[in-house]
């Protein structure tokens, strides 16, 4: 079964939403939105990076991406201004990471498969790294559940209660890291942010408690998947763009009927 | 428990916070200023101070969320805390009803949620989502999930600020009614001269430093107090006089304090 191509793709966006569900509600709460762009963009410049030092690309994108969240993590903390930051190393990381990339040949003729993801060729080894990543992300945040979600409405009460928010902080830094190096194959580095932000949007239109938008984001977040590998299919779209239009019109959809 | 430093001190007696010659500073601003105190069990204790005073920078200090420069914080060991900060503001985006907010940080069963909601006088309104609630309401639940810790000590920043009088005198008798049913002792900030002289066994002045401290009558005349409050408190005294007199019909108007400690 898993030697099918499309069998592959899908399980691999139904992997990946297990970790976007959960993780894309904090980045909604605590409008970290510009964060996840900031390290998402940054998985180019890891791609850069483990080709020249002949590491697996994931791992490259993983160091680089961690580096680029504890970076913007510790800026935060200092009270740094933080749109104008982030805006700064976003489209910095982008732009040196596509410089450094056009140094390598080989990734030149297929620069877009990093930028959009390339779902229809994911190998079994990477779909084992999606969904490991996945499981590790959601294991991640169940086990801190209760401590993230009071440090993300009040650091005082969080503080009272003997929670270190910025522990959490540091937890949410991690997840967001490992999102990014697991995703940039699937969706690409352009659109992780838009993967972790839209599906959460969407479920927080009808979501009475954070577990009910958690859960819901990740039902939305692999329909879209799946939903966008079928319009690729059908109209042969690129796939990241179409599994993003798709979480898009889901989103308009819940505000509709919200407002109904 | 927030690791203070110098916590690890017992403290003598039943004592259950002290602070002892605490500084604390942002940046090259002392915005607090050799300040000692203590809470005993049961009594409640009012700082009160004018805006800029450091009165919510303390009450931080005290709980660990910004560090002291200088001296050390006490408490005793285990001590629960139950914290009201002034205002909660959660974000829309975030989905939460009144029952999930009781839960956090520690889960509470179904029937503790309820008995505490009924306490505060929101029985039944486990459902409502947080960001709908009104002021008053939202006070109310932060009390409430604060208490579900049986708390020795509340700690409460400005419980009131958000509310109008009538809310107001009927939140302090919350208050009131928690301390004389749980025993638990309450620390908390006020700006509100009437109301604080009604229901406190003790008072802290608050500039910087310490201005003054002692029973409400007490610091009431103090010269340090009329300083900074001015001389229209005189009706806020009259006030306070007139309700304890009533309080007190026995004849023993100036013991209300110590019967209010052991209450």
């Amino acid at each position: 079964m898993l030697d099918d191509f499309l069998v592959r793709a899908g399980l691999a966006a139904v992997g990946l939403s297990l970790a976007t569900g959960p993780l894309g509600s904090f980045v909604v709460w605590r409008r970290m939105a510009y964060f996840g762009d900031a390290t998402a963009h940054a998985a180019v410049l890891g791609v850069a990076l483990a080709l020249a030092t002949d590491l697996p690309i994931g791992l490259g994108t993983l160091a680089v991406a961690m580096a680029m969240a504890v970076t913007v993590a510790g800026l935060s903390a200092r009270g740094w201004a933080m749109d104008t930051t982030l805006g700064v190393l976003a489209h910095s990381a982008l732009a040196f990471g596509l410089v450094a990339v056009s140094f390598f040949p080989t990734v030149r003729t297929d620069l877009s498969s990093y930028l959009f993801g390339d779902i229809l060729a994911v190998s079994r080894p990477e779909l084992a790294v999606v969904w490991l990543g996945s499981i590790a992300v959601l294991g991640l945040l169940a086990w801190r559940w209760q401590r993230l979600l009071t440090a993300t409405l009040s650091e005082d009460l969080a503080h009272a209660a003997g929670i270190k928010p910025d522990r959490e902080r540091l937890v949410l830094v991690i997840a967001l890291a490992l999102v990014v190096a697991v995703a940039l194959k699937i969706v690409g580095a352009l659109l992780i942010a838009a993967m972790l932000i839209i599906p959460a949007a969407a479920a927080r239109s009808f979501a009475r408690t954070p577990e009910a938008m958690a859960v819901a984001a990740v039902i939305l977040g692999a329909v879209s998947g799946l939903g966008g590998l079928g319009l690729s299919l059908w109209q042969d779209t690129p796939t990241g763009p179409s599994i993003i239009v798709v979480a898009a019109a889901l989103f308009a959809l819940t505000s509709a009927i919200r407002r109904v | 428990m927030p690791e203070l430093p110098g916590a690890g001190m017992s403290l003598p007696g039943a004592t259950l916070i002290a602070a002892e010659h605490v500084c604390v500073r942002f940046g090259a601003d002392e915005v607090l200023h050799d300040i000692s105190l203590k809470v005993d069990p049961g009594e409640i204790v009012t700082i009160l101070g004018p805006n800029g005073s450091g009165k919510s920078t303390l009450l931080r200090a005290l709980l660990g969320i910004i560090p002291v420069a200088e001296g050390r914080l006490m408490r005793q060991a285990g001590l629960r805390i139950g914290y009201v900060p002034q205002k909660l503001t959660i974000d829309r985006t975030m989905p939460i009803t009144v029952r999930r907010f009781l839960s956090l940080p520690t889960r509470v069963s179904d029937l503790a949620a309820d008995e505490v909601l009924a306490r505060v006088g929101m029985a039944g309104q486990g459902a409502e989502q947080m960001t709908t609630l009104s002021g008053g309401q939202l006070q109310r639940i932060l009390l409430a999930r604060a208490l579900l810790g049986r708390p020795q000590l509340l700690m409460l920043d400005e419980p009131t600020s958000g509310l109008d009088q009538p809310g107001e005198a009927a939140f302090y008798r919350l208050i009131e009614e928690v301390r004389h049913q749980t025993g638990a002792a309450v620390l908390m900030i006020s700006h509100d001269l009437h109301v604080v002289m009604a229901a406190s066994d003790r008072v802290i002045c608050l500039n910087g430093h310490i201005c003054c401290e002692g029973t409400p009558r007490v610091v009431s005349t103090a010269p340090e107090y009329r300083a900074l409050f001015g001389l229209g408190t005189q009706g806020a005294l009259a006030l306070y006089r007139h309700e304890h007199d009533h309080a007190h019909e026995d004849g023993h108007p100036h013991h209300h304090h110590h019967e209010h400690d052991h209450a």
